[in-house]
């Protein structure tokens, strides 16, 4: 068999094999069962309560959760700010680069605070070290936020009628000291032993063969690109992210990073099944999401080995597939795989530029930031598949003339209220966002040339994409749009602020709401939850609300490419 | 609010302590065991120094050519073309990348051209090229340096690396190896 295919399904089955035994870790370190981790982190944690005057054992009910996570994410977007506008005459700053300018330090806090990092910015020239080692703690804390808030919601669920729900400082330190911190270093380590660069030293100059002069950029590569792949953050070290030879010097590393983007985001499915003791339902959600992924990935890596038809048409060879903003070491197959990974998962860094795919892959990308929920962000995409079940736990109670129950828990009209309002605002972020620029763009296409790299359908894709990267919190782009400007720095900036915290307050809102409700145990007349037919029932859901929000904007864009293309 | 903000503070501060601090320096020290202390792989020959894992620009015709670069392999800010798959612009500038290098290798078909000299990759900065490509340059190399073509080829060979444990991935060919291979059996 092709050896590009190999190296996809073994991506796959690896991710599945590690995430099974880490979601029965992750599902102990929230039950506060012991590990054998608990001699090196119990005095750790401990010494990080002690310090910050926190008592990790005062449980909160769900609206103190929501209190004290925004409270620290504010603090860690004012401290951001500080660092970024201030980066010039901050210490480790050896390359000498500038400090940024309001709008642009707004939209890139935002950024990763949020767990988004959407890049308005080049790395190797916009960020000193000590910018980027800022940013790589918004990579570790606020992955740390979304698991812990995931936490928060998998307790909740637990078959018992209370208002207290552990301890949110709790949690997150667990999250980002048990969980984050020992999987990154291994992943550091196997960079850094592959040449990714992991040093304090500034631009390296070199004579190149034919005695051309060569400035390479260089910096503590390896420690951050590892938390960028475990975290869903996706922002790189340089620009072009990982489809730099610094942050992914190889086959080997292309594996690791890829297998981190899914590990966590998968493994919190069966932490979850821990958690409440229900491991069928954590299958059915596990068949729902890869089934979902399956059909974006397959399309998409079959798209990319046939190549670009246009050059085809010029009468060269494409055995590889199409190679524009591809590397030759990963080749077209695990760029493919890279792409749908990172856009189901709100991860967001690359290993092929997005822009240059072909309209299948590129449509593929979108969906997945579209749905958000195939796996979905540490954390944050269980609460957004939440939605999705609580939907369709409606629907189906319609349908069989039952009331609506999950878990034992009623669900009533203000539960499925706050879970409707959530499902439709990322459709109306996105597409309000993408049509005001539309809009823009077509009233003064003079002003904005500089918007657009590519003519047509495709420079639409362009302004549909950040909306949706921003929507998602994912972070990728189509690259080519020039989004360092006034307009995409403030609308994007608001839009992930907005889609960071509205979805992590419905879910857990309604998560709140049903734990305080009375426990009704399961009798004849209770829905199955955790049916291969449910399982399905969500998917219908899922299939029905994005198709109908997005199908239009798609056609004016990816499938209109393709249509030309073919 | 009042309550959380002062200790969200101070859990910032033993966060930054922890993961700017202990996290790195950690990762740090772990470095200078690997190749050349975390600095980047480089190799050395006739006394010049080169990075391994950085793609250069070589388009002299006595020399293998590597990848069309969007960002003239600026090792210092690289990047992709982001031109899409259908951009007229794009297409025509292929077109012309095809047109070179004909000129550049007389009696090559077209249809031997790979794809992957004829198109940017994504940083910009792209360190291998395909086997084919390699191939395809060998008829222009062995005129101008007066090498057979079989030896060339054994080169070729030679610097082929092979898929991840011969199972998962693409074959490939470092360039600037290719080239540093190629000026030792022939100092052009």
């Amino acid at each position: 068999m092709n050896t590009e295919i190999l190296g996809v399904i073994f991506m796959y089955a690896l991710v599945v094999a590690l995430a099974i035994p880490l979601g029965r870790y992750i599902g102990k370190v929230f039950s506060y069962q012991n590990t054998w981790l608990d001699k090196i982190f119990n005095p750790i944690d401990k010494l990080f309560f002690k310090l910050s005057g926190i008592n990790p054992e005062k449980e909160m009910n769900w609206k103190q959760h929501l209190v004290a996570l925004l409270t620290i994410n504010l603090v860690w977007f004012l401290v951001s700010m500080f660092t970024l506008m201030n980066m010039s005459w901050l210490p480790l700053n050896p390359d000498g680069n500038p400090s940024m300018s309001a709008d642009l330090a707004f939209n890139t806090s935002v950024s990763f605070v949020t767990n988004t990092n959407l890049q308005h910015y080049s790395g190797e020239t916009s960020l000193s070290y000590l910018g980027q080692l800022i940013l790589m703690l918004w990579q570790f804390i606020s992955a740390g936020t979304g698991i812990a808030i995931g936490a928060v919601v998998f307790v909740a669920m637990k078959e018992r009628t209370t208002e207290k729900l552990g301890n949110f400082y709790s949690f997150f330190v667990r999250s980002c000291t048990r969980i984050l911190f020992p999987l990154a270093m291994i992943g550091a380590t196997i960079l850094v032993l592959n040449g990714s660069p992991m040093t304090f030293k500034g631009k390296a100059t070199t004579t190149t063969l034919e005695g051309a002069t060569q400035q390479i950029s260089r910096g503590p590569v390896a420690a951050f690109v590892i938390i960028k792949q475990l975290g869903t953050n996706g922002g790189g070290f340089y620009g072009p992210n990982s489809t730099n030879p610094m942050e992914n010097p190889n086959y080997l590393t292309n594996i690791v990073e890829t297998a981190s983007i899914f590990l966590i985001p998968i493994a919190m499915i069966f932490a979850f099944g821990f958690v409440i003791r229900r491991k069928k339902l954590a299958w059915t959600i596990f068949g729902v999401m890869t089934t979902g992924f399956l059909l974006l990935v397959i399309p998409s890596i079959f798209s990319e080995m046939n190549g670009n038809p246009a050059i085809a048409h010029m009468g060269i060879q494409q055995n590889m597939g199409s190679m524009e903003g591809k590397e030759v070491r990963f080749g077209p197959a695990a760029s493919a795989y890279w792409a749908v990974n990172t856009t189901c998962t709100s991860n967001g860094s690359v290993n092929a530029m997005h822009d240059s795919m072909m309209p299948i892959t590129g449509m593929a990308a979108l969906l997945g930031m579209m749905v958000n929920s195939f796996y979905g962000g540490v954390g944050v995409g269980f609460l957004n598949f939440y939605i999705f079940i609580i939907i369709a736990v409606f629907i189906s109670g319609l349908m069989v003339g039952r009331t609506p129950e999950f878990l034992g828990k009623k669900i009533e009209a203000k539960e499925v209220k706050i879970a409707m309002i959530i499902a439709l605002l990322h459709p109306f972020f996105i597409l309000v966002g993408t049509a005001l620029a539309s809009y823009l763009y077509v009233g003064n296409p003079a002003e904005y040339a500089g918007w657009l790299n590519n003519p047509g359908y495709h420079g639409f894709s362009e302004m549909l994409y950040e909306f949706s990267s921003a929507s998602a919190n994912n972070g990728s782009g189509f690259e080519g749009l020039g989004d360092n400007t006034m307009f995409w720095n403030v609308s994007t900036g608001l839009v992930m602020l907005l889609a960071r915290y509205l979805p992590i307050i419905g879910p857990v809102a309604i998560a709140g709401i049903l734990a305080a409700k009375k426990y009704i145990p399961e009798g004849a007349g209770t829905l199955k939850t955790d049916t291969g037919t449910f399982g399905l029932m969500i998917f219908a859901v899922m299939f029905i609300v994005v198709a109908l929000s997005f199908f239009p904007a798609l056609a004016l864009g990816q499938l209109a490419e393709y249509f030309t293309l073919y | 609010m009042k309550k959380n903000i002062v200790p969200a503070i101070r859990l910032t501060l033993v966060s930054m302590v922890f993961f700017m601090g202990i996290y790195t320096l950690v990762i740090l020290g772990i470095a200078q065991l690997a190749p050349n202390k975390g600095n980047g792989l480089t190799i050395t020959q006739d006394g010049k120094t080169y990075y391994i894992n950085v793609g250069q620009s070589i388009n002299q015709d006595k020399y293998f050519w590597s990848r069309p670069s969007a960002v003239d392999y600026n090792a210092a800010g690289s990047g992709g073309s982001n031109k899409g798959p259908s951009n007229p612009e794009y297409l025509a500038e292929v077109q012309a990348r095809i047109d070179t290098f004909l000129v550049h290798n007389p009696g090559i078909n077209k249809a031997d051209i790979p794809a992957d000299l004829v198109t940017a990759s994504g940083s910009g900065l792209d360190p291998h090229i395909s086997v084919q490509a390699a191939k395809v340059q060998v008829k222009r190399i062995a005129e101008i340096r007066v090498l057979s073509e079989d030896t060339l080829l054994q080169l070729i060979q030679e610097n082929t690396e092979k898929p991840l444990l011969s199972l998962f991935g693409t074959e490939r060919i470092n360039v600037l190896k290719l080239n540093l291979d190629l000026d030792k059996i022939s100092n052009n």
